[in-house]
């Protein structure tokens, strides 16, 4: 289980907890969070489950697998510190997790 | 104006598989979709990432599943109309009227939406300065090349699409190539090519670039580029295209007084006709309790849709359950001669 910290644009918080296992987008379409819309559900084949997390958890997130690098090209106005969040997978360790949703998704 | 049984929109596996009941059971259908080939997600999104939930198939690409269920429905020589959108839907006295992007009209007591997560639609650049120039001199799809003999075009994108037009296009014109990061995924071939273009000096390559806007009054002048950290570069060109890929809309659909929700509209599990009459849903674009978006999920919900659809197009006949293995009629509509 994770706190998972879910800032929208427009700057609206949204903490919740996330169980082990499900990825942060599950979190997010789980709890109706607003601002990721995970289109293909998970197959990393569409980029509208992009986030931005900031440089320290970055850092400290598995690394892109390959593929989630060319989706990100797809993303709207993707960034260095840009991810899919459908690929991050929830574990004690990402306790306390923040990731910024972009304007819009497409 | 076409006068049909069933209207189906979409034309991925739910959706032909759907035609393929609607056939064994005697009614005639046509199908719509905005892509400009069959298979949907399975042919835009993963033809040829491996599937291994389809019943009794083992592995499969989404290309294989595509062509597999083309074949199947080869007997009843259904009508496809590819690259358009169903933009209106009316009812009159109790037929649908439906119009296509290409003003195609069709009249049917029946529509199966098996429109997925919503059609296809190119990705467009974020900077609103480029909706003004939108299908003029800001462009997401080349229909003629000829347009863009001894202009300057910016070409943004990293995948084939982008690449491949950049090398076509540097033999009559000045291309300028831009892209968010140094790797290319598009073919090595292609980002061979490039780059020998680009010590030729035939083609300029930018990377760690993406568009702030574009610039001109009535006509496109030019177009500004910046890095993450606000580094920037102007540029004069005729033309900006943007190669990144499909995005899924729902579109007009949510104009047709559907019952509709996140993206998804509601239906009843009996025969998945949502809560206007005569028209249906299945596949990942229904919501009931319980709903799984699979491939096989979609099947069902198709069979199920296309006895929904018999009552609307043979009102004074009585449908007939029958089996494949044994029923005359169907032999006779699947053209086995047995």
């Amino acid at each position: 289980m994770a706190k998972i910290t879910y800032r929208e644009f427009g700057g609206k918080i949204h903490t919740i907890e996330v169980a082990n296992g499900l990825s942060v987008m599950e979190g997010a379409i789980q709890n109706n969070i607003p601002g990721i819309d995970a289109d293909c559900g998970g197959s990393m084949a569409c980029a509208t489950c992009h986030v931005y997390v900031k440089e320290d958890w970055f850092n400290k997130l598995p690394k892109k697998e390959d593929g989630e690098e060319d989706m990100l090209d797809m993303a709207y106005e993707p960034k260095k510190n840009s991810r899919l969040s459908c690929q991050i997978l929830v574990s004690d360790q990402l306790d306390g997790l923040v990731v910024d949703l972009p304007e819009k998704q497409a | 104006m076409i006068n049909t049984d069933v209207v189906i929109i979409g034309a991925g596996p739910t959706g032909l598989f759907c035609a393929h009941q609607l056939g064994i059971i005697g009614l005639k259908c046509e199908i719509v979709d905005n892509l400009d080939k069959i298979g949907g997600q399975c042919i835009e999104l993963y033809p040829d990432k491996p599937i291994y939930d389809i019943p009794a198939i083992p592995e499969c690409t989404g290309q294989e599943l595509t062509e597999n269920l083309i074949e199947q429905i080869k007997p009843f020589n259904v009508n496809f109309h590819l690259g358009e959108r169903v933009q209106e839907v009316k009812n009159k006295d109790n037929k649908w009227i439906l119009k296509t992007s290409a003003n195609k009209e069709f009249i049917s007591p029946n529509i199966v939406i098996a429109g997925g997560v919503g059609s296809f639609e190119p990705r467009k650049f974020s900077s609103k300065s480029c909706e003004i120039f939108e299908g003029k001199s800001v462009l997401y799809s080349i229909k003629d090349k000829a347009i863009f003999k001894n202009k300057t075009v910016a070409i943004f994108g990293g995948g084939d699409s982008a690449l491949d037009w950049a090398i076509e296009l540097s033999k009559n014109a000045k291309v300028i190539l831009v892209h968010r990061r140094d790797e290319f995924r598009g073919a090595q071939a292609s980002v061979e090519q490039i780059k020998q273009l680009e010590k030729e000096k035939k083609l300029e390559i930018y990377t760690q670039y993406q568009l702030s806007n574009v610039k001109g009054q009535k006509v496109l002048e030019g177009f500004e580029i910046k890095q993450e950290n606000g580094e920037s570069k102007s540029f004069k060109a005729d033309y900006v295209l943007g190669f990144f890929g499909l995005i899924m809309q729902l579109g007009p659909i949510l104009n047709w007084g559907l019952n509709i929700d996140k993206k998804t509209i509601a239906v009843n599990t009996e025969n998945f006709e949502t809560n206007q009459k005569g028209i249906f849903a299945i596949g990942d674009i229904c919501s009931y309790p319980g709903k799984l978006k699979l491939i096989l999920s979609g099947f069902h919900e198709g069979a199920l849709a296309a006895r929904g659809c018999f009552k609307y197009a043979r009102p004074n006949e009585k449908y007939r359950f029958e089996f494949t293995t044994t029923s005359k009629n169907v032999k006779d509509r699947l053209g086995v001669k047995k």
